[in-house]
């Protein structure tokens, strides 16, 4: 893990390094004379060398400290803090909704293999895979916020401030993303069901004579968890940065954004810090996935 | 790329099987009718588009669908189904080149990997999680950034993004059959290991990378729609599905059109490659999963 993550962070600060443009000069704008541009370059270090900018930079990284942003002079740390309310919102959001379309149709699905409503869900699902999202948002903006006005089209509330008006912006963004998601986890869950279905001790359970929602319910679900909550990790990590484009349609002020305006002002500091929160991001939920095993399966923490 | 048998075996018949099984799934070939319909509109698409790609009327602007506009015209009074007609050649070739470039770098990776092993096989797979570990559209945006907007560099960007995924699937197949008694025979004559990876290895692991071909032209096309969305990938004055959606965004509400038919046209291809995917996957390799399950894991 601690490998991983220095391997992460080593090859975001040379992607960054890489992008072409002068961060203190795009920053300067009209501004710009060669005293106070030198000044800027120093008081960011960026005259040292770049092996040692690296070990700075990773070094205040451990401790929090991610730089100060060249655009708004402002502390990445504290940037990144203040996006994270509407990242969790949206993955959170995105995720339940897809929960709860995938677990039960997905159960179904498979209980009811080779179905009309078997056929359906597939169909379904086939087609919620290859939608593009952002296509998808906008055709929820113009159904559902400019023909119908039920929703705001674009912007965030904070949930401290208004809880309902955040559902309501919510609504679209959580709705576009989670439906994708939604789409994978149900044939996701299909299989896994399917194959649990399969089992020996499936069988044991119908010669006993229990019902075949009883052994849905207390053998099959137990044991189909498994391949599911990886699913649903790699899922998460997903929707907590890979989001980007269904922020930019819905104005959406999450992390994904953040880094793309970065890019766009050749914002180094603020890149870096928010790819390496997003790709850590990512090892975490991995990590919390296998930890997850381990209760699920206690075969898993034997091995 | 084709599948070579060893010795002995009837190689005609088993790809004769593998095309009728899929020829048989009504799906895919339903896909594979789709996708014959684009490549042909990639290759004719700009000699027989009703109007040019950026030919403007602007008295005819914001038209709605007719028997003279079919899709519509946009906001410059541009003809919608000339340009996604022609725009169907750009995002082909980005997603045929940038997969060409994830399998051409994936594979030998992924192999060498596999094949070899130790300390080296496995700091090559780390460097593929790193990758990996990157959320796939903004590592694409990132390589966008370093090496300027455009269809090449979107190319390049995806190919990079799809890169570890291959490297996977090569590694774990290579693992699976590298000490079959074909390989051990092939050293034991004093077969070099390029020629037993080319020769022996690459024919039987190829079935798993086939499949994992189809689906990700699909996962392509979709992120260079996105790139192009963003203004990242092709530029102007070519027409791509991405940039029509973000150029008539703006506009949706007027003319609902703008959104509409490029979104259709990116769904419709991607649906292709998935089903062609998935009806290949039968074919060639059932116990690999489905193109839903595999873009559960690819997507992150």
């Amino acid at each position: 893990m601690a490998v991983a993550m220095l391997g992460v962070a080593t090859a975001v600060f040379t992607l960054v390094h890489l992008i072409p443009g002068d961060p203190v000069r795009k920053s300067l704008g009209t501004r710009f004379n060669q005293e106070l541009y030198d000044a800027k370059r120093a008081e960011a270090g960026l005259d040292r060398p770049l092996a040692e900018q690296f070990v700075r930079w990773l070094g205040g990284a451990v401790r929090g400290d991610l730089g100060v942003s060249f655009r708004s002079d402002r502390a990445v740390t504290g940037l990144v803090l203040e996006r994270l309310p509407a990242t969790l919102s949206l993955a959170g959001g995105a995720l339940a909704l897809a929960l709860v379309i995938a677990v039960p149709i997905g159960v179904l699905s498979a209980v009811r293999s080779g179905s009309k409503l078997d056929y359906a869900a597939t169909t379904a699902s086939q087609v919620g895979v290859s939608v593009p999202d952002f296509w998808a948002g906008i055709m929820y903006i113009l159904l559902f916020a400019l023909t119908l006005g039920w929703l705001p089209p674009s912007g965030y509330t904070s949930p401290f401030e208004d809880p309902v008006d955040w559902l309501r912006h919510l609504a679209l963004p959580a709705l576009t993303v989670g439906l994708v998601s939604g789409s994978i986890l149900t044939r996701f869950v299909r299989s896994a069901v399917l194959e649990a279905l399969n089992q020996d001790y499936v069988r044991t359970a119908t010669a006993k004579g229990l019902s075949r929602w009883q052994i849905v319910l207390r053998h099959v679900l137990p044991n189909a968890a498994i391949p599911i909550v990886t699913v649903v990790g790699l899922q998460l990590g997903f929707l907590l940065g890979g989001v980007v484009v269904v922020e930019v349609i819905f104005a959406w002020p999450g992390i994904g954004r953040l880094a793309l305006t970065a890019v766009q002002d050749r914002d180094y500091t603020v890149l870096q810090g928010s790819v390496l929160y997003l790709a850590l991001t990512f090892l975490v939920v991995n990590l919390l996935v296998d930890i997850a095993y381990a209760v699920l399966d206690p075969r898993a923490s034997l091995r | 790329m084709t599948i070579e048998i060893l010795p002995g075996a009837p190689l005609r018949s088993r790809r004769a099987e593998v095309w009728s099984a899929v020829l048989a799934n009504r799906l895919a070939l339903g896909g594979l009718a789709v996708l014959a319909v684009l490549a042909l509109a990639a290759v004719v698409g700009p000699s027989v588009a009703p109007f040019g790609a950026n030919e403007q009327a602007i008295l005819d602007r914001f038209e709605g669908p007719s028997w003279r506009h079919w899709f519509g015209t946009d906001d410059l009074g541009r003809d919608v189904f000339s340009r996604v007609l022609i725009a169907a050649r750009g995002s082909l070739q980005v997603g045929v080149i940038s997969v060409g470039i994830a399998l051409g770098l994936g594979v030998p990776i992924g192999m060498v990997a596999g094949y070899y092993g130790g300390i080296a096989g496995s700091a090559l797979m780390r460097l593929m999680d790193i990758v990996f570990s990157f959320p796939a559209i903004l590592l694409a945006i990132a390589i966008v950034a370093v090496r300027g907007p455009g269809l090449t560099n979107a190319m390049i960007a995806i190919g990079i993004v799809y890169m570890p995924i291959f490297a996977r699937i090569a590694r774990g197949s290579v693992i699976a059959v590298r000490s079959e008694v074909y390989v051990r025979a092939a050293r034991s004559i004093g077969a070099t290991d390029g020629r037993i990876l080319r020769r022996h290895v690459l024919p039987n692991i190829v079935a798993p990378i086939i499949v994992q071909t189809s689906l990700s032209l699909a996962f392509a096309i979709l992120s260079e729609a996105a790139l192009s969305f963003l203004g990242l990938g092709v530029q102007p004055p070519q027409p791509s599905w991405g940039r029509m959606l973000a150029d008539g965004r703006g506009f949706i509400r007027q003319a609902p059109w703008l959104g509409i038919f490029p979104g259709l046209a990116i769904l419709g291809t991607v649906m292709s490659f998935n089903l062609v995917g998935d009806g290949l996957r039968d074919a060639l390799d059932p116990r690999q999963k489905s193109v839903i399950e595999s873009r559960g894991q690819e997507i992150a």
